[in-house]
C-alpha cells in the first residue's frame, strides 16, 4: 500500500507540510482563512526538529495498528488500509495517544482536546492526494509504494 | 549609533491579512530578515539584512510576502547614480575591495538582442520539426582538413578525440566550493541523461561523481586544485582554464571558511585555507607554454582526450584564439566579459572583457582567415540566456555553448547576486549544510533536462523555419541573422549586415 | 469448527477478529449475560454525564455480528463447563457443546462486608451499563453522593455525577487517590484538581457503619448521603474454570497463547485472566481494555489453528478526570526523572537495566506512546538520545537507522 514517507536527506524543517496539512482538512478553501478564523486547524503531521536533522513524522498506518485495537469506542478503524477515526465516537481518553509508537495520534487542539484525529492520508478531504506531499517544497516527503503490506 | 550612510535596499512588505504567522520565512532566511515577535504576536522584519533573493516569496503558504526595491531616493544625478554613491559609503566604511557576484548588471549592449533572425518564406520551404529528423548533435574537437590516406591506399579513418553532444548545449564550469554538492550533482546527472557535458571548475571532482566521469569535463585552472592522474582520467576532456569573462586577468580566491571537509579533500588543500587561485598559471607566459600543458595533458591521458583552453573574451581575443589554435588544443572556449561568477571585484567584473558577441565574431573570422578554423571548435559562454541567444552563437560561429547562469535559474538561482556571501538560501552558492539541503538534486537535476530539453526543441523550431535540418548547416551561417540599431561598425566586426539589406 | 465465546466485551471481539483472520468459516457462538450487543464498559461513565449516546455506546457496529457470521445468545448465563464432554451448560440446563472455548468473563465488583450497607436503599456499583442507568435513574439535581473508593471507578463516577451538581465526598482507605497507577506526587496533584472541581475526599479511613441516609466513618467523621456508589475494588470472575479444573491463582492462569492452563481447547483472555507484566516481571492481572482485546485476538488466532503469542504485555492507563489526562504505563520501581512545572503538568520516567520501565504523564501526554515503545520494545536506554526523551517524547530520539526503519519504510508493524 501506499504510505507517506519522509526523507531526512531532504527536510528543511520549514514545517510547511503542517500548515498544508491543518488547512488541507480545516474545510476552508483559503488558507489564511483557515488560520484567522477562531482557533486554528490542527495538523495531523509533526516536524521534529534536531541538531541539524529534520523529519515529518505522521501515521504509518500500521497493519497490525495498537490504536485501532486499542480503540475504547472504536472510533479508530482500518478501512482500505488506513486508519481512520469516526471523530462522533471518539471520547478523548487518549488511549490511542498512549499507544502509538510514532506518536502521530494528534490532539485536537481545535475543540480542547475533546477528540483526537489524525493522519488519515487525505483520503477523506477535498486534497485528493496527501496535502503535505503535494506542498513539500523540498520532495523530502513522498507518497509512494515501499513494499510494505 | 553611528550615522547609516544608506539606506537598506529592499523593503519587505508582509500582507497581515494573510500571513499566518506560520514562520516559513523565519527558518528558511539565512539573512535572518525575518523574525516572529511573541510580545507584538507579529512577523517582523530587518530589511536591511534582505538580498532579495525571494526564497520567502516562494515559500509563504498564503503568498503574504513581497519584496520590493527600497523606494528611499537619494538626490541622484545622471551621473551620481544611487548605486555608485553607496559603493563609495561602502568603501569609506570598510576600505576594501568591492566584491560582487553573477553577471554584470551594468546596462552594457546586448547584441544578442540586436540580432534577428531569418525564416524561410516560399521558396526554400522551412521545416516542422515535428514531422521531420532534425538534428542537433555535435562532435567537439579537431575536424581533419585533408583526407590522409594509409600505405595501403585505403583512407585513414582514425580522427583525432571529439566531444559528442546530443544537444550543442554544456554546462559550464562552476566549481565545488564556489557552489554546493548538490548543485553538482544536479548538474552531473542531468549531463549524463542528456547526453551532454558539465564542467567541474576548478574545486576537482568529488569522489561520488567520477562515476559520471563519461560526462564530466575537468578543469585544470591556474591553482590546480584537486588535479592528479586519477582526476584527468576520470573526465571525458580537460580544460585549461587561462580566464573568466566576469573576472579576466585575475585569479580567485575561495575563502577558508568554505573550506569544509569534503570541499578540502576534493580539493586537495588542508580545511580552512584560503584557496587561491593565482592570476596567471605560472607555468604558461606564451604561447609555447601553453602547448607543453596542453601536450603534457594529452601524454597524461594517452592522447585520449581533447584539450579545451578557456579563455575570457578581451581585446585582442582573435589574436590569442589563433595562438591556441596553433598550440595544440583541440577546443577553446571563449568567456564573455558578461558572465557569471561567485565572486569577483566589481570593478574588474563591471569594467574589463569585451561582449562575447564580438569576440566570437572576431575569432571565428581570424581563424577562418588564417585556414585554421577546422582546427578548433569555438564554444562560447558568458551570458547566452536563451535558446535564440544559442540559435545567434552559433550562426555567428560557434560549435557549441556553455550555459552557467540559466542552469543555476533552473536550479532555484534568483539572481540576488549575494553568492560571495555563502548564504545562498536557494542550496546552490554555499558549503552550509543546512542550506546545502534545500537542494535537492533529485529535484534539481529534472529542472535542468526540462530547461535543456525546452530549448532544444526551440533551437529546432528555430532552425526549421530557416530551412535548416542540421545544427552544422546553422553553424556560421551568418547570412541567417541581420542587425538592428546597429552602427556600421558593429555590423562589420559581427559580420552580417543590417535588417533591410 | 466450532467457537463458543463466554462474554461480549472487548477479549470477546477481539476472539472474533482473532479467528475471522485465519478461519471464516467455523461457527461462532457468543454467549453473555448482559442483553445488550457489545458495548464498550468505560463509556459507562461517558453515557451518565451526557457526552455519549446510547447509540454510540456501540464498541462495534451494529452490524458486527452478522458481517462475521456470529450467533449470539444474550441474557443467558453460563453455569458450568464440562471439559471432559466438550459442552457448557447455561442456566436453563441445556448444554452448548464447543470444539474450542473461549472464556471472557471479566470481572465483577467487588463489595467488602460493611455494616449496615443493606439499609441503604440507593446504593450501586458502577461497571455495567446497567449499573449506569440504575445510578442515572436515581440521581437528582444537587444530591449528596458517597463514593467508597478513590480508584479509576470511583473517580470516573464522580466525573460523570458533577454534571448533575452532585455533592460528592469520596473516602478510601488508602492515604492518596489512584494509588494503583499515580505515585504521590502525581497523586497529590490530581486530588488537587478534583477538589478544585467541588470533590470532597476524605482519605485514610473506610465506613465504619452505614445507616439509611448517613455513614460513620473509622476516623470519626459522618458523612451524610442520598446516594452511595461503591467502588472499592473488582474481582475476576474465574468461578467457571476454577470448577472446571483450570488454573487459578488471582486470575484465571494462560499460557502465552491464551490456552488455560488445566484445560484442553479452552481459552481465556481479559479481565478474568493473569498476564505477565514485562515491566516487574510479575504474573498480573491487567484490567486493561486494550489488553482485553489484544489477548482475545491472539486467542482467537491460537483457536483458529494459528500459532500466535501474547507478549510484552504491560499495565498502562490513558484516562482523565474533570479535563486533566493522565497516561502511566509500566512500572514505577527504578530510577526516576521527575519534572513538573509546580500546576499540572507532570512527568516522570522510570529507568531500570538500562531500559525506560515506567513513566507517568500528566498534564501534557502528547506523543506518549512513543514512551510506551520504548517499554514495550525494550529498546537500551543507550542506544536513542535519553535527554531529548527527557525533554519530550520524539522520534528523533532514535537512531538514524532506528528512525529509518521506522519511517523510512521498516515494516510498519506498531507492537
Amino acid at each position: 500500500m501506499k504510505r507517506v514517507y519522509v526523507n531526512e536527506d531532504w527536510c528543511l524543517g520549514c514545517h510547511l507540510c503542517e500548515y498544508y496539512c491543518a488547512f488541507a482538512n480545516s474545510g476552508e478553501t483559503d488558507m489564511a482563512k483557515a488560520f484567522k478564523l477562531d482557533k486554528a486547524p490542527v495538523p495531523r503531521i509533526t516536524v521534529e526538529e534536531g541538531d541539524g536533522i529534520n523529519f515529518a513524522v505522521q501515521c504509518r498506518h500500521c497493519k497490525d495498528a495498537p490504536c485501532v485495537k486499542g480503540c475504547i469506542t472504536g472510533a479508530l478503524s482500518i478501512n482500505n488500509g488506513v486508519i481512520e477515526i469516526d471523530g462522533s465516537r471518539c471520547v478523548g481518553c487518549y488511549t490511542c495517544v498512549l499507544s502509538c509508537p510514532y506518536g502521530c495520534i494528534v490532539i485536537d487542539e481545535k475543540n480542547g482536546g475533546k477528540t483526537i484525529t489524525k493522519c488519515e492520508l487525505c483520503t477523506r478531504n477535498s486534497a485528493g492526494e496527501p496535502a503535505c506531499v503535494a506542498n513539500c517544497p523540498n520532495r523530502a516527503i513522498v507518497f509512494e509504494e515501499r513494499g510494505e503490506d | 549609533m553611528p550615522v547609516n550612510f544608506f539606506p537598506a535596499q529592499f523593503e519587505v512588505i508582509r500582507n497581515t491579512d494573510k500571513c499566518i504567522k506560520c514562520r516559513a520565512c523565519e527558518r528558511q532566511c539565512s539573512n535572518e530578515v525575518h523574525f516572529y515577535d511573541a510580545d507584538y504576536d507579529k512577523m517582523l522584519t530587518k530589511d536591511a539584512q534582505c538580498v532579495d533573493c525571494q526564497r520567502c516569496v516562494c515559500i509563504c503558504p498564503t503568498g503574504a510576502l513581497k519584496i520590493r526595491p527600497n523606494e528611499n531616493a537619494f538626490r541622484e544625478s545622471a551621473n551620481y547614480t544611487q548605486q555608485i554613491m553607496i559603493e563609495n559609503y561602502r568603501q569609506a566604511g570598510s576600505g576594501g575591495v568591492l566584491l560582487s557576484s553573477m553577471g554584470t548588471p551594468k546596462d552594457y549592449p546586448v547584441y544578442w538582442d540586436k540580432i534577428l533572425i531569418n525564416a524561410s518564406q516560399v521558396t526554400n520551404p522551412s521545416i516542422d520539426p515535428l514531422r521531420e529528423p532534425m538534428e542537433t548533435k555535435v562532435f567537439l574537437g579537431k575536424k581533419p582538413s585533408t583526407i590522409k590516406k594509409n600505405p595501403d591506399g585505403s583512407i585513414n579513418t582514425e580522427l583525432p578525440p571529439h566531444l559528442e553532444l546530443n544537444i550543442p548545449i554544456m554546462f559550464s564550469a562552476m566549481s565545488y566550493g564556489s557552489i554546493s554538492k548538490n548543485a553538482h550533482e544536479s548538474l552531473a546527472r542531468a549531463a549524463a541523461e542528456l547526453g551532454t557535458y558539465y564542467n567541474t571548475g576548478e574545486g576537482g571532482l568529488h569522489k561520488d561523481f567520477y562515476q559520471y566521469g563519461e560526462n564530466t569535463i575537468v578543469q585544470v585552472a591556474s591553482g590546480r586544485f584537486g588535479v592528479f592522474k586519477g582526476y584527468l582520467e576520470a573526465g571525458a576532456a580537460i580544460e585549461i582554464k587561462m580566464g573568466q569573462g566576469a573576472k579576466p586577468g585575475i585569479g580567485g580566491h575561495l575563502p577558508g571558511a568554505k573550506i569544509r571537509e569534503d570541499v578540502s579533500r576534493t580539493r586537495m588543500i588542508p580545511m580552512g585555507t584560503d584557496a587561491i587561485s593565482p592570476a596567471p598559471h605560472h607555468d604558461i607566459y606564451s604561447i609555447e607554454d601553453l602547448r607543453q600543458l596542453i601536450f603534457s595533458l594529452k601524454e597524461a591521458t594517452e592522447y585520449k582526450k581533447p584539450v579545451i583552453v578557456k579563455i575570457a573574451a578581451v581585446h585582442n581575443v582573435a589574436a590569442i584564439a589563433s595562438g591556441i589554435a596553433r598550440s595544440g588544443a583541440d577546443i577553446i572556449a571563449i568567456d564573455g566579459f558578461r558572465g557569471g561568477t561567485g565572486a569577483a571585484p566589481t570593478r574588474i567584473r563591471d569594467n574589463v572583457g569585451i561582449p562575447i558577441e564580438l569576440a566570437l565574431a572576431a575569432v571565428d573570422q581570424r581563424l577562418r582567415d588564417e585556414g585554421i578554423r577546422n582546427e578548433v571548435s569555438i564554444v562560447v559562454g558568458g551570458s547566452i540566456r536563451s535558446s535564440s541567444d544559442a540559435v545567434k552563437a552559433i550562426a555567428l560561429g560557434a560549435d557549441a555553448i556553455y550555459i552557467g547562469t540559466p542552469a543555476l535559474l533552473a536550479l532555484g538561482c534568483h539572481l540576488c547576486r549575494s553568492c560571495h556571501s555563502g548564504k545562498c538560501n536557494w542550496g546552490i552558492a554555499t558549503q552550509r549544510p543546512d542550506l546545502v539541503k534545500r537542494l535537492n538534486p533529485e529535484i534539481g537535476y529534472q529542472r535542468l533536462v526540462n530547461l535543456v530539453h525546452a530549448w532544444d526543441h526551440e533551437i529546432k523550431e528555430m532552425m526549421g523555419g530557416m530551412g535548416i535540418n542540421s545544427i552544422e548547416s546553422l553553424r556560421g551561417n551568418r547570412l541567417m541573422l541581420r542587425g538592428i540599431g546597429l552602427n556600421q561598425k558593429e555590423l562589420d566586426i559581427l559580420g552580417i549586415q543590417h535588417a533591410g539589406e | 469448527m466450532k467457537y463458543v465465546i463466554i462474554g461480549n466485551s472487548a477479549a470477546a471481539i477481539g476472539t472474533v477478529q482473532g479467528i475471522r483472520e485465519y478461519d471464516k468459516e467455523g461457527q461462532i457462538v457468543i454467549i453473555s449475560d448482559e442483553k445488550y450487543s457489545t458495548y464498550s464498559r468505560p463509556l459507562i461513565s461517558y453515557w451518565l454525564k451526557g457526552a455519549v449516546t446510547e447509540e454510540n455506546m456501540r464498541y462495534r457496529d451494529t452490524d458486527f455480528y452478522e458481517k462475521n457470521d456470529v450467533d449470539t445468545l444474550f441474557d443467558t448465563k453460563v453455569i458450568k463447563i464440562n471439559p471432559d464432554k466438550k459442552t457448557i451448560t447455561i442456566e436453563n440446563g441445556n448444554e452448548v457443546s464447543y470444539d474450542k472455548l473461549m472464556v471472557a468473563t471479566g470481572s465483577k465488583p467487588f463489595v467488602p462486608p460493611m455494616e449496615g450497607l443493606e439499609k441503604v436503599e440507593k446504593k450501586f456499583t458502577f461497571m455495567t451499563f446497567d449499573s449506569a442507568k440504575a445510578v442515572k435513574e436515581a440521581i437528582f439535581e444537587g444530591a449528596k453522593v458517597l463514593i467508597v473508593g478513590a480508584g479509576l471507578i470511583g473517580l470516573k463516577a464522580a466525573e460523570a455525577l458533577e454534571h448533575y451538581g452532585a455533592d460528592m465526598t469520596v473516602v478510601d482507605l488508602a492515604d492518596r487517590i489512584l494509588p494503583s497507577i499515580l505515585d504521590t506526587e502525581a497523586s497529590a496533584i490530581m486530588q488537587k484538581h478534583i477538589e478544585s472541581k467541588g470533590v470532597k475526599f476524605i482519605l485514610g479511613t473506610s465506613v465504619k457503619k452505614f445507616s439509611e441516609k448517613s455513614a460513620v466513618l473509622n476516623n470519626g467523621e459522618t458523612v451524610d448521603f442520598d446516594i452511595v456508589i461503591l467502588a472499592v475494588g473488582v474481582r475476576p470472575n474465574t468461578e467457571l474454570v476454577s470448577e472446571a479444573g483450570g488454573k487459578v491463582n488471582r486470575g484465571i492462569v494462560t499460557d502465552n497463547k491464551q490456552a488455560v492452563d488445566g484445560l484442553k481447547d479452552v481459552y481465556s483472555a481479559g479481565d478474568c485472566t493473569e498476564s505477565f507484566d514485562i515491566t516487574s516481571g510479575q504474573q498480573k492481572i491487567l484490567a486493561l481494555l486494550p489488553n482485553a482485546f489484544m489477548q482475545g485476538e491472539v486467542a482467537g488466532k491460537n483457536m483458529a489453528g494459528k500459532e500466535t503469542y501474547y507478549l510484552n504485555a504491560i499495565p498502562m492507563n490513558a484516562i482523565g478526570f474533570f479535563g486533566l489526562h493522565i497516561i502511566t504505563a509500566g512500572s514505577y520501581d527504578g530510577e526516576a526523572f521527575v519534572e513538573t512545572d509546580g500546576k499540572e503538568n507532570y512527568k516522570k520516567l522510570v529507568t531500570k537495566d538500562n531500559e525506560l520501565k515506567g513513566f507517568i504523564l500528566m498534564g501534557d501526554v502528547k506523543r506518549a506512546g512513543i514512551y510506551t515503545s520504548l517499554i514495550k520494545q525494550h529498546i537500551s536506554i543507550d542506544e536513542c538520545d535519553f535527554e531529548l526523551l527527557k525533554n519530550k517524547p520524539q522520534m528523533m530520539a532514535f537512531t538514524r537507522e532506528r528512525r529509518n526503519e521506522k519511517l523510512a519504510g521498516g515494516v510498519g508493524n506498531g507492537n
